[in-house]
């Protein structure tokens, strides 16, 4: 009782003077988990799925560790405000899920060596600023496979966000997919530039299926594509998060984040010591990228094929970006038996062939 | 017996100071309410959401810097605001001197020198001011309405520099992801306190009100634009007309719309990013009413709506209160001051009802 009231007092006291590390006994209380999320929580989509996994590290710690979030965080001036408020509240360690949250993260690391920092998606390392991010191109290549069987019009549509690698890539591997089982597939790609706003991924999914497109993929936030998807009945992909129940009728899969496994390794490395600043890219083969389950209604002979196709990139058998892999304009660009480096595939600003549309420059 | 509400015969002076602070007491009144209903006792709550982000210097240098962009483009906001002139194009004005001066920065990426970060500054003003001169003309010449004209080029503006950050000015080092290269020093806000993000910036929005208030209260153009802002007729009948208060009001606030926008980039930020701004445009315009269009209440009401911000995201990290919460206070805040405007004009008596409305 005693012990408990003097912690608590001590740990007021840090946190009111900001300064935290060595002044209390650390052994006796929780570690202090933090996450910096760029959008509301709500209950799908790319914030949510990242809470899910501060979720399940409360639930693998219990009363080990203390987790805190702020959600929906501009990108911008405010972003460092807000890493630093957390580090200074104590945070042991402090994830922020964001790629704008980069400059602001590696800033609030330097006045905090003790503190440890994860930032999703960046490419900026320190000391004690560590990164990591999914390989969703994998996802969405077991998608592009399906949705290359499935099309009968083989026009497929993707409603994009921003032109950045990440999203460049998904529509390359989804692409380069759906064409490796049907040659005659064309994948049609509408800029919403937003991540999440449902009237514009409506209206974007709204346009392709006039143009005839009969599977949709997305790389945004909203069930919108989805729901537009169920009212024409045609086929929909969904997007971070399990999407089926917007859609019963029109959702495919989804590629599903999950970042469990993950936290739950990173906080226990805190907690042993052992945490080092490291860069993490894992897919499916460490289960930070799954599929949700796949429409009952999905013909079973492309669902097996899926998941085939799934388990040898899991298997490392596969690599999406194998060539020969042609550009938009029919040059090769990966000759026969070569595989695009990791390296390039974080830069990657060119659309393979059979992708219509162009990149917003 | 019941509430009435008696016509003044002139507005309040006392009421012009006291419905800001019932505004604010009622706020927190019913923030106590809304935290005991969510499950938080009230006291300890409304402490961290107002008193927690004033605990430190720290805390105090960041209220500070939020509330600077603020305080600069609803400070200069309300100078068309009280003419009649409707500048709801902050927001684009912003972002196009963040375009103007980061371009200028960018430009002399490789130059340092203590003029660098002056005319930084100044291409911002310029861009922002320029960029307002659209609307100005278009309402000069064509009488085209400049809240719709301000307000879409907004939209133009966010994707400007959108195709900005994606394509030309995306920084060589950065795999095609969409941001400048950080500035150089030269290009960057000396900072005020060692260990803070507050930048001589800060200083800059006493000065800019203190110019609004000398232009509105001591010049010429000051009464201009009162008596155009009264009875637009008025100022024709006397021998002006309203495209000097037009052209002078949107381009001041775009300049400091884009004075704003440089000191954002220039400062806390240091590169040019997709975003530069949390939609300062548009929060302006509220600081604007909130201080009821005077410069000087309008630098206490950006800082309050900055607590706000600073308050609601430590409300978050210590005791887990939702972020809606957050905007909740913010909407009350205003709610409350335009329901407490109404003691300015009228006075509330407490009467028997007369007869003609039957039984009381």
């Amino acid at each position: 009782m005693k012990m408990t009231r003097r912690t608590g007092l001590a740990l007021v006291l840090a946190m009111a003077t900001g300064l935290f590390g060595g002044m209390t006994a650390k052994a006796a209380e929780p570690l202090k988990v933090g996450f910096v999320y760029v959008g509301p929580i709500g209950d799908h989509g790319y914030s949510y799925q990242h809470d899910q996994g501060r979720l399940a590290v409360e639930k693998h710690f219990g009363d080990k560790v203390k987790t805190t979030y702020v959600e929906n965080v501009a990108e911008g001036a405010d972003a460092e405000r807000v890493i630093r408020q957390l580090a200074a509240a104590g945070n042991d360690i402090i994830f922020t899920t964001s790629f704008g949250f980069m400059n602001p993260t590696a800033k609030v690391a330097k006045q905090f060596p003790k503190v440890k920092f994860e930032h999703a998606t960046g490419y900026l390392r320190g000391p004690n600023l560590a990164t990591y991010m999914a390989r969703f191109y994998e996802g969405r290549y077991v998608a592009g496979i399906a949705a290359g069987r499935l099309t009968k019009s083989n026009k497929l549509g993707y409603i994009a966000s921003f032109p950045i690698p990440e999203v460049v890539r998904g529509v390359n591997a989804f692409t380069l997919a759906a064409r490796s089982v049907n040659p005659k597939a064309e994948v049609r790609v509408v800029w919403v530039n937003s991540w999440y706003d449902p009237g514009k991924e409506r209206e974007a999914a709204e346009a392709l299926m006039a143009q005839g497109v009969d599977v949709l993929a997305q790389h945004t936030d909203s069930a919108a594509p989805v729901q537009a998807a169920e009212e024409k009945g045609v086929w929909a992909i969904g997007q971070a998060s399990d999407m089926s129940r917007f859609g019963p009728k029109s959702h495919l899969t989804a590629i599903v984040d999950d970042w469990s496994g993950y936290y739950i390794d990173r906080v226990q490395a805190v907690m042993d010591g052992t945490w080092k600043s490291t860069d993490t890219w894992h897919g499916f083969d460490a289960d930070m990228v799954r599929l949700a389950p796949f429409n009952p209604a999905t013909p079973a002979d492309v669902k097996a094929e899926a998941l085939s196709v799934e388990q040898q990139i899991k298997d490392h058998k596969l690599h999406p970006f194998t060539g020969p892999i042609k550009d938009q304009s029919g040059k090769e660009v990966v000759a026969a038996g070569k595989t695009v480096s990791d390296a390039d595939l974080l830069k990657m600003n060119w659309f393979v062939e059979g992708v219509i549309g162009s990149m917003p420059k | 017996m019941a509430l009435h509400l008696e016509l003044r015969p002139e507005p309040s002076r006392a009421m012009l100071f006291v419905a800001p602070m019932l505004a604010i007491a009622l706020t927190v009144a019913t923030g106590g309410v809304l935290f005991a209903a969510l499950g938080f006792s009230p006291l300890p709550a409304l402490k961290v959401f107002f008193l927690s982000p004033l605990g430190d210097l720290y805390g105090i240098s960041e209220l500070l810097l939020k509330a600077t962009p603020l305080a600069i483009i609803a400070v200069a906001l309300a100078l068309g605001f009280r003419g009649n002139v409707w500048n709801i194009g902050a927001e684009g004005q912003l972002i196009m001197g963040a375009v103007a001066s980061g371009g200028v920065a960018l430009a002399l990426y490789d130059v340092s020198g203590y003029w660098v970060l002056p005319v930084v500054l100044l291409a911002g003003v310029a861009g922002g001011a320029l960029y307002a001169g659209i609307p100005a003309f278009l309402r000069i010449r064509f009488h085209a309405n400049e809240i719709l004209t301000s307000l879409m080029l907004n939209y133009v503006a966010t994707l400007f520099l959108a195709w900005l950050v994606h394509g030309p000015w995306r920084s060589p080092e950065g795999y095609n992801f969409p941001e400048s290269r950080m500035f150089t020093d030269s290009a960057l806000m000396p900072v005020l306190l060692e260990g803070t993000r507050l930048h001589v910036g800060a200083l800059l929005a006493p000065v800019v009100a203190l110019i609004a208030w000398v232009i509105l209260s001591r010049s010429f153009l000051g009464f201009q634009i009162k008596v155009i802002g009264m009875t637009p007729a008025a100022g024709s009948y006397a021998g002006f007309g309203p495209k000097r208060v037009i052209a002078f009001t949107l381009m001041f606030g775009g300049g400091m719309a884009g004075l704003a926008g440089a000191m954002e980039i220039c400062g806390p930020i240091g590169q040019l990013v997709p975003t530069v701004s949390p939609g300062y445009g548009y929060t302006a315009i509220i600081a604007a009413f909130l201080g009821r269009l005077h410069p000087f209440g309008i630098l206490l009401a950006a800082l309050l709506l900055a607590l706000t911000y600073i308050g609601g995201d430590a409300a978050q990290i210590s005791l887990g209160v939702p972020l809606a919460v957050t905007q909740v206070f913010q909407g009350m805040i205003l709610f409350f001051l335009l329901a407490c405007d109404v003691l300015i004009r009228y006075r509330v008596r407490l009467a028997a009802r007369p007869s003609l409305g039957g039984a009381a």
